[in-house]
């Protein structure tokens, strides 16, 4: 069964059919649609959505569904997401699961509403103040806002770690058929840990508060080993790498901007290469590995000052191969032309 | 003495300091928290409510309210327990929420919060402490202390020319329509306290009984940041404190019969989504033409139903089994009432939803025209509104067909001004440049007047008017 929708809405979609039971959230655009279809189809199914007066309270209600054991979500663009980090690191700090989006904006400041990359590293690198970490998935289609939001739940209940969808302004707005999954996800088993107001939970504690050194080391020891092992989540896109000369990487919109681009050199007998993380944070290190060779060249194609060429620096362990950028900012979408100039550009260098 | 010491609803060991002191608490001598933890836990057995009750710790000295309350637990950034309350409340559907809070983390940082759940009439019981200071950062200046009052941030006492004057919480929520009740109580003495465990208890009736939002403020001794004797904290309290902070009811409307709807039924996902899918008769599902990859724009002002022209189209062609995306204008490309859309047909998955260099540019106004026009492809087709006056030639290009159509003209023939787009979408489907059916197009141009029924008959005769047209014109 298909329907035809905006990627916001897609969004919204895969949390109902991930079983989330409340949404809270403060406008903002270009993530605003998301609110406008919660508030048509959360209560519609019987679910809770609210208007928060802010995004500080909007997390922090989060925050408080979460500890009931119920799935919950909000969603927001760059400005709203920061006032978001003390809420975002207490859901890493406490254990519990949550989703949040962010459909990305240009900034800083208030910049304006076109699509942007620029919170690459607020989202990957941070979660909020301490040793935190969200997960992080990036979806490039209709599809995946609807699939990634179903996996992110799945992946925040696993490792009770708040998850971030992390797209753009372009991906909220277009609209492609998007297959609706099959099933709604049964709801998860959280007597273990939740507040559920009952006899069997009353012992149940959340808190982030741990006052003694040692054990807030502990604490934060074990965290990194929970980070550690959700490498074995990273999920990513390769086409094409096995011969070529040079590939392409991008990810959300740039992505796939990026895979045009690498459909057009194909068919002027260039040997382009495609590579797309998934996920953003664990980050697909072993996908990318596998994609490169040494004598591979590397054309970044982002929509940031070069957050994520940077990141692919680091993981490719500061290699010798040559990591190149085209990028454009404060609204502007990178075209597939000035790729095509890049790249052959790159080539021709040899 | 086990007898004395027995109390309802706390814990018989409070861990807090360690495994060899569990009989001490980490307040301070004189403190008032110890007291109205006392009361709550009371309440909380009395009233049958204990498994069902969850204690909200905030920031401050009643951080660690968990080592005590015998209850489900949580603790929450700083004054932030309201919206966490709503959280808790509005997914908990039959629980007693509680926020404890005190006079900096309810009436500083967390006042939005405070007033905001409030105003909602959220089902949380808020326990405000209100002792004039900061206690747990160290006697800081709070929203409530007193005029002339020295604390460590008002080091020659509060002057309210430049902090301001003590903020009345009780009497501020008192202006909300949503509260249930308010009152105002203190623990400085026993005949208070007695007063105070009257309100707390009612206060937590009201959650049992989900009536709604209520609010107790209590007046409390902090003999440690007052610098002073315990006794000193008290009489600072009564003779200071209630001067500024009348004790009393302020609203009660727990006796009244508040009825609230039922909760929704709660129905999946896949029992729900299914049902909004676009139906269109199965007969009209056939093989289309193949379609390597096709790029549209359509262009004009704002209001002249542009987008909604270019989703049809992605519509009709994704109903027959193609990759389509459909994009509006957006960022530096929306600007001075200008809308466009791009739309890819394609047989094969699409990269790019961005159109630079349509195959068919669909445009009603002389700036969208001037815009696009240069970018289209070789090859391509240009179908604009008669109306637009300066035709421009694109000469390096090979294979451009310009068509003028003229849209408005024909929605006016017909007295809907508005429906041009429908005339737009008569035409190229005639020319088919959209690579469906006619059939299926009509049947989506059908499924966009959905909620307007009225108005399909008027956009069905100028849809085939615009066919007529083409025809006629043999193009």
């Amino acid at each position: 069964m298909n329907l035809f929708v905006k990627g916001n809405d897609a969004i919204i979609i895969g949390a109902l059919y991930a079983g989330c039971e409340a949404y809270f959230g403060y406008p903002i655009t270009p993530a605003s649609e998301i609110a406008h279809s919660a508030a048509k189809w959360f209560p519609e199914t019987g679910r809770v959505f609210l208007q928060a007066e802010c995004e500080t309270n909007s997390i922090n209600m989060v925050y408080g569904a979460a500890a009931s054991g119920k799935l919950s979500m909000t969603a927001s663009s760059g400005p709203g997401i920061s006032l978001m980090q003390e809420g975002i690191s207490y859901l890493v700090g406490a254990q519990l699961p949550a989703v949040i989006v962010n459909i990305m904006r240009t900034g800083p400041g208030l910049g304006n509403v076109g699509p942007e990359q620029g919170d690459y590293n607020q989202s990957v690198k941070g979660a909020g103040h301490g040793n935190s970490h969200n997960i992080v998935l990036a979806p490039g289609s209709i599809q995946e806002m609807c699939d990634f939001t179903i996996h992110a739940f799945s992946l925040a209940v696993k490792y009770r770690n708040p998850a971030i969808i992390l797209a753009d302004g372009v991906l909220g707005q277009m609209m492609e058929p998007l297959h609706l999954p099959e099933s709604e996800t049964p709801q998860p088993d959280t007597k273990s840990w939740a507040l559920h107001g009952d006899a069997q939970t009353r012992n149940n504690l959340i808190t982030s508060i741990i006052l003694e050194p040692e054990d807030q080391e502990e604490f934060n020891i074990f965290l990194q080993k929970k980070y550690a092992n959700m490498q074995c989540e990273a999920m990513a896109e390769s086409w094409l790498t096995e011969d070529a000369d040079i590939i392409l990487t991008g990810y959300g919109i740039s992505g796939r901007i990026a895979k045009t681009a690498v459909e057009e050199l194909r068919s002027e007998n260039i040997k382009a290469g495609f590579f797309r993380p998934q996920t953003l944070y664990p980050f697909p290190t072993e996908q990318l590995h596998k994609a490169v060779s040494p004598k591979t060249k590397i054309l970044v194609v982002e929509l940031s000052n070069g957050q994520y060429r940077d990141d692919l620096q680091f993981h490719l362990n500061n290699s010798s191969i040559p990591i190149y950028l085209t990028n454009r900012m404060g609204g502007m979408l990178v075209d597939v032309k000035s790729i095509l100039e890049k790249a052959k550009k790159i080539i021709d260098a040899n | 003495m086990d007898s004395v010491l027995k109390t309802k609803g706390l814990y018989e060991h409070f861990l807090r300091k360690g495994k060899l002191n569990t009989r001490t608490t980490h307040y301070c001598a004189g403190c008032g928290h110890g007291i109205v933890h006392k009361l709550i836990g009371e309440a909380m057995v009395e009233l049958g409510i204990q498994d069902q009750t969850i204690f909200i710790s905030p920031v401050g000295c009643v951080v660690f309210g968990y080592y005590y309350m015998d209850c489900g637990n949580i603790q929450v950034a700083h004054g932030r327990a309201p919206a966490v309350g709503t959280g808790i409340s509005r997914t908990l559907k039959d629980k007693v929420v509680i926020s404890y809070q005190g006079d900096g983390d309810l009436a500083a940082i967390g006042f939005n919060s405070t007033f905001q759940a409030a105003n909602r009439g959220e089902n949380i019981a808020v326990f405000f402490i209100n002792n004039a200071i900061y206690g747990m950062t160290g006697g800081q200046m709070a929203p409530t202390t007193l005029i002339g009052q020295k604390t460590t941030t008002s080091p020659w006492g509060r002057d309210p020319l430049t902090a301001g004057y003590p903020v009345h919480v009780c009497e501020i929520l008192n202006q909300l329509k949503a509260p249930i009740y308010i009152e105002r109580v203190s623990v400085a003495d026993s005949s208070r306290i007695v007063k105070a465990r009257h309100a707390i208890r009612k206060a937590l009736q009201i959650q049992r009984d989900r009536k709604g939002y209520s609010f107790v403020e209590i007046i409390a001794p902090c003999p440690t940041n007052t610098k002073g004797s315990s006794l000193d904290a008290m009489r600072f309290c009564i003779e200071q404190m209630e001067k500024e902070y009348p004790l009393g009811c302020l609203r009660d409307r727990s006796a009244e019969s508040l009825s609230y709807p039922p909760h929704p039924q709660r129905i999946n996902a896949h029992d729900f989504f299914p049902l909004m899918s676009d139906n269109i008769e199965n007969s009209l599902i056939s093989t289309p033409e193949a379609c390597p990859i096709r790029r549209f724009k359509f262009s004009g002002f704002g209001g002249q139903g542009i987008l909604s022209l270019g989703l049809i189209v992605a519509k009709a062609a994704q109903s027959q089994g193609k990759f389509v995306s459909w994009l509006p204008s957006y960022g530096p490309e929306q600007r001075g009432g200008a809308a466009a859309c791009s739309v890819i047909i394609s047989d094969k998955n699409i990269g790019s939803p961005l159109v630079n260099t349509p195959d068919i540019l669909v445009t009603m106004n002389q700036p969208s025209y001037e815009r696009f026009a240069p970018s289209i492809a070789e090859n391509g087709t240009i179908i604009y509104d008669s109306h637009i006056p300066n035709k421009i030639s694109i000469p390096s290009k090979s294979g451009i067909r310009q068509i003028s159509f003229p849209a408005m003209e024909l929605a006016n023939q017909h007295q809907s001004p508005k429906s041009a787009n429908t005339a737009l979408l008569g035409a190229i489907t005639e020319l088919r440049l959209i690579p469906v059916h006619k059939e299926v197009v009509i049947a989506f141009l059908k499924q966009s007047f959905k909620s307007k029924k009225n108005l399909v008959e008027k956009n069905l005769e100028i849809f085939h008017a615009a066919s007529q047209w083409v025809k006629e014109h043999n193009l």
